[in-house]
């Protein structure tokens, strides 16, 4: 955990794995939240079935550099957005913001706009979404 | 695994010759399965000439103890298994076209989607419904949502599936308050519900209460359908979504059957006797792209089911030990890029279920990585079962591999790892004091970490996905359901709740509380009453939810 993850860097890069709305597919969640902490950084997940205001308060308590988001059930795109909003609302605009799930590519593009900087479908590779949350993650003022 | 731990064989190859007359003299032999292609005979089932003690121990007939050839003794030779597509979205209209739209296409039997809503127990004009109405499943707030999803499907020929735990209770009581509308009385009625909670707090998640009075629930369900639907299965015990969520075959098998233990020891710590309602336990597994371990796996779960129902349980009637199984493809196993391919891995995944002996089978449509299957696509997944019913040959003899070295062998494995992981359940305390501390959910995990980075490194190939993959691929149009869906729910349920009497909503609601509160009180009848008063789907589980609390402990990591 303590083991820094990228050269330059003294604290590791924290991120919240939220699962909002009431699905219960938790496995994609649960492989990237092994894969970032193998990758040395801390993650905090939500576990299942959270309103977006519980996943907004629990990434404003917590600090974290970036929040990824998971769902399949198909109400990514009336609780993603909101979820970004709320962050804005609570200062927290700069987190860098990630998603997955059974997302049809079309939907892509909105999310993009509503501030999802990673929109990744089924089959993606674990490597890529470590990469992403490495070169997007907020940077911390390490001075104070 | 010792021979011993079988179930002793009835009464050898004249049992089953017995048998299979008198199941022939009820339903007719399918004719066209006693000759191949090439015009050779082909018997119903191959054995050795000269069976011994160990073989009758071991592998023995089919519909004879311990069933690792086949729950019924002509199986597929008399009757086919039921088609059965899991089907749901959007409205209870539109679900009840897709229903029509399917028999009409083929399939034999129903098998409804609810929407989450309506799986955790909220109507669908809740506040935590956002978003989620009509996405996974039809939505079901009321006895009017539940007549018009029935509407013309004739509840007393076609067998109807339901894929509802929390709050099965409800949905059970709205279709037998439905049937009694139209002059059915339950025990005209043939269904599933699924109805199985342990799972859902280690893998599938649409969990309401806490354990134990959700384990009241299950138990005052065997109840009623062991004294009221005779023909009903009041629970399918499923691995599907353990596998789902990442475990090994084995362990699909293991987590299954020790939820099923602790099934029964409820049951009759709350006075039921096993051979009461053990005959209409039914279970569900997954069915995954190794052709011949998933073959062995379905045989494996009969004989390990049959040894634990009669050695563990104490059940005494043959039938109590009978492994009666529902099949679906695997969802997790469908790929995003190149759907097509996807046709090909259900295609050998529901040999597999065929080649194993299922009862039920859905078989996916190829676009479920990425949505609900479109009309299209859940014709396709249909085809496949019936090109494998009525082309292959497959259903044509009874357990076909049986006897094939390899698979013997595997099945053993199988029931020998599936044993060892029983033990360590049993060592933890038994299933719910094992889900409580986390170990099905933390081996799950593993096992689909494991298998997710053999993936990565290319030791385990995913044709498209890590190999043989195409660069500029085109993406197939998804299902959409319809947005402005939620919206006119609202509505409907606003006018639903203005047409009934107030006070006997509240009296029902009252009355329900009450039984709640009274330990081992019966839950199924006066939840029947309320819904033929009007009372809602959310306003029972809320009234419930009042007295036995919310669940808070899942899916910590």
């Amino acid at each position: 955990m303590t083991t820094p993850e990228a050269p330059g860097r003294a604290a590791p890069i924290r991120v919240l794995i939220g699962k909002p709305g009431l699905d219960g597919h938790n496995r994609g969640a649960r492989v990237i939240v092994q894969a970032l902490r193998d990758a040395g950084m801390e993650v905090i997940y939500t576990g299942i079935r959270r309103s977006p205001e519980q996943i907004v308060e629990a990434a404003v308590s917590e600090d974290v550099d970036a929040v990824g988001l998971s769902c399949l059930s198909g109400a990514h795109m009336a609780l993603f957005p909101r979820i970004a909003d709320g962050l804005r609302a609570a200062g927290a605009g700069d987190v860098a913001l990630f998603c997955g799930g059974t997302i049809p590519r079309e939907d892509a593009p909105a999310l993009e706009a509503a501030g999802y900087r990673g929109v990744f479908g089924p089959d993606t590779p674990l490597e890529r979404i470590v990469e992403f949350v490495r070169a997007h993650a907020r940077r911390r003022d390490l001075g104070a | 695994m010792t021979v011993e731990q079988a179930p002793a064989p009835a009464g050898g190859r004249a049992a089953w010759a017995r048998e299979v007359e008198r199941a022939f003299a009820k339903a007719p032999e399918r004719a066209a399965a006693r000759r191949t292609p090439s015009g050779l005979p082909r018997e119903p089932l191959y054995a050795p000439a000269a069976a011994d003690a160990a073989f009758e121990a071991r592998v023995g007939w089919p519909g004879e103890p311990p069933f690792l050839r086949g729950v019924q003794a002509t199986m597929y030779r008399g009757r086919l298994w039921t088609m059965r597509q899991y089907a749901g979205f959007g409205t209870p209209a539109q679900t009840n076209a897709r229903f029509k739209t399917l028999l009409e296409a083929g399939q034999t039997g129903l098998s409804v989607a609810f929407d989450l809503p309506t799986q955790i127990g909220y109507d669908s004009d809740a506040g935590v419904a956002l978003g989620e109405v009509g996405k996974v499943g039809v939505p079901i707030s009321t006895i009017d949502d539940m007549e018009e999803l029935l509407e013309g499907i004739p509840l007393d020929r076609v067998s109807i599936s339901m894929t509802i735990n929390a709050s099965a209770v409800v949905l059970l009581a709205l279709v037998v308050a439905v049937a009694r509308r139209r002059g059915l009385a339950p025990d005209a009625l043939r269904g599933t519900i699924q109805n199985d909670i342990l799972k859902e707090y280690i893998a599938r998640g649409t969990f309401r209460f806490p354990i134990a009075p959700s384990m009241r629930l299950v138990t005052d369900t065997f109840r009623y359908a062991a004294a009221a639907m005779p023909r009903w299965n009041p629970i399918s015990i499923s691995g599907y979504h353990i596998r789902e969520a990442g475990s090994t075959a084995p362990q699909e098998l293991a987590f299954t059957f020790a939820d099923a233990v602790a099934y029964v020891e409820a049951a009759r710590a709350a006075g039921l006797d096993p051979d009461l309602f053990m005959p209409q336990l039914s279970f569900f597994f997954a069915a995954h792209s190794d052709l011949l371990e998933e073959t062995a796996k379905f045989r494996a779960a009969r004989r390990l089911w049959a040894s634990l129902a009669r050695d563990r349980l104490g059940a005494k009637d043959p039938a109590s030990w009978r492994c009666r199984f529902h099949v679906q493809t695997g969802g997790v196993t469908l790929t995003a890029r190149q759907p097509q391919v996807n046709v090909v891995r259900v295609a050998l995944q529901a040999l597999s279920a065929v080649l194993g002996g299922c009862q039920s089978l859905h078989t996916n449509g190829m676009d479920e990585a990425l949505s609900l299957p479109t009309e299209a696509s859940a014709l396709l997944a249909l085809r496949t079962q019936q090109v494998i019913a009525y082309e292959s040959g497959a259903a044509d003899t009874i357990d076909p591999l049986g006897g094939s070295w390899a698979v013997e062998a595997m099945t053993d494995q199988v029931e020998a790892e599936a044993r060892r992981l029983l033990e360590r359940i049993d060592a933890a305390g038994g299933m719910v004091a094992a889900i409580e501390a986390g170990l099905p959910q933390g081996l799950i995990q593993r096992a689909a970490y494991e298998h997710q980075q053999a993936v990565e490194r290319g030791d385990r190939v995913v044709v498209g996905v890590n190999r043989f993959q195409v660069d500029d691929e085109a993406a197939p149009a998804p299902f959409r359901v319809d947005e402005a869906i939620a919206a006119e729910r609202t509505a409907r349920l606003a006018a639903f709740r203005a047409a009934r009497d107030p006070a006997a909503v509240a009296r029902h609601l009252d009355g329900l509380a009450a039984a709640a509160r009274a330990p081992g009180a019966p839950l199924v009848e006066p939840i029947v009453a309320a819904v033929l008063d009007r009372v809602t789907l959310g306003e029972i589980m809320g009234t419930l939810a009042g007295v036995f609390g919310e669940y808070e402990g899942a899916d910590h990591y």
